[in-house]
């Protein structure tokens, strides 16, 4: 659904912005690993798209609220960096998939890098009141971009912290810690979220270790409900065939083993209406 | 007053000028969530073709000032699915739909048609002519008025006579007149105009192409002035061809700008990624527009900024009132 919502709070926190907007359908709708979609430049902007974002939080003060965080990037994510409190936004939302939960209580590693950990706090939560232990694994390419480092330190049993530079917890990156953790807290699964190449080696790691993982991916969205086309990368279907699908609606939040992370941004030669066959294969 | 919105593709009746641009609206239940699909005038399918496609590879969208480049490449699971699932459930709820077609070849294109001719629910056929031609190294169909004509001319012949053949035109061609009227020589019942102009935006970071593709059509208002000379000019030549107008509208008064122009229905495509209810909106404003204009039919007001200058505007019935 589409709401014009009030914007309640901004803060900064380290190299993110975070928005607070008064979306009452939206959070009363929302699951964890939806994300919303935001029409950036007021009226009469000469930006046609509206610009996707991770829910972090939905709280119910005044009828319902949505939070986001998000990194300025280029002209759209600048001007929601300029809004202020009372500043009304358009949103569309909840969109897509969210994150299936698991029936039995589990131990679940939450693997977040740069803002893509805003999404995991939600499902850590609903997670834990499923009875299943979570732990936290955080990284950036700075200690100013690892985002929920405190938050996870409250709420996990575990909390391990990665940079690029070394300037917070381990230097590296998340996947090169994963291995470990998920050893030492004997993870039944991994819930992760950020650039598509981290979940192409988070995906790795947990295949290695033969568990499941749940990868909210992003790819450039020009409508985020569905009809556009464009937001497309390569899945495995219950069939064994690959498909283009669309992560907007499909998505954004894949079985890691699903997709082919190695293949995004290509058409693999195998895949359903692939030019030469491949619709051939899928009989 | 309420206006009557009704107009007509050929001799089909639409309950209003609204229309789904090809492409742009998913395969209904997408935005049948936001909106029901029975309010507009139809719903235009994406461009179905013979084969399952899988499309161009990512990234495939680039936003340009007021506007969007795409290169989708045709992506869908082909006609037998089409027919199996999509179709069906438009036609069960009532849904005016113009099917979207696309091939590479003449005999492709009749294939199509032939797989249509039987289907129930197809209130119209849109030939989608700006496809690359097999047979013509790849030269799109759309730029040359020979090749147009023979694809609508095959695709005619073998239609149901009750199922209007709608010839969609591209902007990026010599003379749009002249690649129109060979459309309605070969048979074409009505037009449709304009598909995307191919277009390209460089990212300066990486030094390469926004899109995987390299080249990309152009949508949005960016287009707008380009859809509405088009629309005159094919109008101001083909005064009797029904015209289904699009290129950037977001708006009723687009929608009407194009309406003044000739078109007698209106497409609305990339203003559905923005705003979902854009179809309704559109109808509401354009409706108010019209009566404000102080007209009660909008056939009244279809090609009416054809008229010479300063010449009265006929019907309209605030006239005495309103030149005091
Ligand atoms: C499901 C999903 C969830 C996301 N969650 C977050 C989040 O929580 N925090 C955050 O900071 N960012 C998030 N993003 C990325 C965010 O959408 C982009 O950073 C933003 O659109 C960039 O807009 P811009 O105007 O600043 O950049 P520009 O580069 O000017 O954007 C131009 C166009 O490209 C699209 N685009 C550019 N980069 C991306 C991208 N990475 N993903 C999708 N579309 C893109 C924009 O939507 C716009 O249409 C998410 C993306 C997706 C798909
Ligand atoms: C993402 C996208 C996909 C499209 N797909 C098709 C298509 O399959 N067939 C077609 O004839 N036109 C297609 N078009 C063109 C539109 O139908 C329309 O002619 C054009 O975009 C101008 O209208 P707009 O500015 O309102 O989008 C597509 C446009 C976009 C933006
Ligand atoms: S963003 Fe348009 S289909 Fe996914």
């Amino acid at each position: 659904m589409q709401v014009t919502g009030t914007v309640l709070t901004t803060r900064q926190v380290d190299a993110y912005h975070a928005l607070t907007v008064v979306a009452p359908g939206i959070a009363e709708r929302f699951r964890p690993g939806h994300f919303v979609s935001v029409a950036v430049g007021g009226s009469g902007t000469s930006m046609l798209t509206r610009r996707a974002f991770s829910v972090h939080d939905v709280k119910p003060d005044y009828g319902g609220t949505v939070e986001f965080v998000f990194a300025v990037n280029g002209p759209g994510t600048a001007w929601l960096a300029e809004r202020r409190a009372r500043d009304t936004l358009d949103l569309v939302g909840p969109l897509g998939r969210p994150f299936p939960l698991p029936r039995d209580p589990v131990t679940c590693v939450m693997v977040g890098d740069e803002y893509g950990s805003a999404v995991l706090f939600a499902v850590a939560d609903a997670l834990q009141r499923r009875g299943c232990r979570v732990d936290f694994v955080l990284g950036g390419a700075t200690a100013g971009r690892v985002f929920g480092a405190m938050r996870a330190r409250r709420m996990a049993e575990t909390t391990t912290l990665t940079t690029g530079d070394g300037s917070l917890g381990m230097r590296g990156g998340v996947t090169d810690v994963l291995p470990g953790v998920i050893a030492d807290v004997r993870a039944d699964a991994v819930y992760a979220s950020g650039p598509m190449e981290t979940l192409r080696g988070v995906t790795a790691v947990a295949v290695e270790f033969d568990i499941p993982v749940q990868a909210a991916v992003e790819e450039r969205m020009a409508c985020g409900i569905g009809v556009c086309m464009t937001c497309v990368l390569p899945v495995i279907g219950d069939d064994g065939i690959t498909r283009m699908v669309r992560s907007c609606v499909e998505g954004p939040v894949f079985r890691g083993e699903r997709v082919r992370f190695d293949d995004v941004g290509t058409i693999p030669f195998d895949a359903f209406g692939a030019p030469g066959g491949g619709s051939r294969n899928a009989g | 007053m309420p206006v009557d919105m009704r107009t007509y593709l050929g001799h089909v009746e639409l309950a209003n000028p609204v229309v789904t641009a090809a492409g742009c609206a998913g395969s209904g239940p997408e935005l049948a969530q936001f909106f029901d699909l029975g309010r507009i005038g139809a719903v235009t399918t994406r461009s179905i073709t013979m084969a399952p496609r899988a499309g161009r590879p990512t990234p495939r969208m680039a936003e340009t000032p007021s506007g969007l480049l795409n290169a989708v490449g045709l992506q869908g699971s082909g006609v037998d699915a089409f027919l199996a699932r999509e179709l069906p459930w438009l036609a069960q709820r009532n849904v005016r739909t113009v099917v979207s077609i696309g091939g590479g070849t003449v005999a492709e294109y009749t294939a199509l048609a032939r797989r249509l001719n039987d289907a129930p629910g197809v209130t119209a056929v849109e030939v989608n002519l700006s496809c690359p031609n097999i047979e013509d190294r790849g030269r799109v169909f759309a730029r040359d008025g020979a090749a147009s004509a023979e694809v609508i001319a095959s695709v005619r012949a073998v239609m149901r006579y009750d199922v209007p053949v709608v010839a969609k035109l591209s902007p990026d061609t010599a003379d749009i007149v002249s690649v129109a009227r060979a459309c309605v020589d070969g048979g074409a019942d009505a037009l449709s105009m304009i598909n995307n102009p191919l277009g390209m935006s460089i990212d300066t970071e990486t030094m390469l192409p926004s899109l995987a593709a390299g080249t990309g059509g152009l949508s949005g208002p960016a287009v707008r002035p380009l859809a509405v000379r088009c629309v005159w000019q094919v109008r101001a030549a083909l005064p009797g061809v029904p015209i289904i107008g699009m290129g950037g509208v977001l708006t009723g008064r687009d929608a009407f700008e194009l309406i003044l122009a000739g078109a007698c229905v209106v497409g609305v495509g990339t203003a559905l990624f923005h705003d979902p209810y854009a179809c309704t909106r559109v109808l509401r404003e354009l409706e108010e527009l019209v009566a404000a204009r102080g007209y009660q039919r909008l056939a009244d007001v279809i090609g009416l900024a054809h008229r010479p200058p300063g010449a009265t505007a006929r019907h309209r019935t605030d006239f005495e009132e309103s030149s005091l």
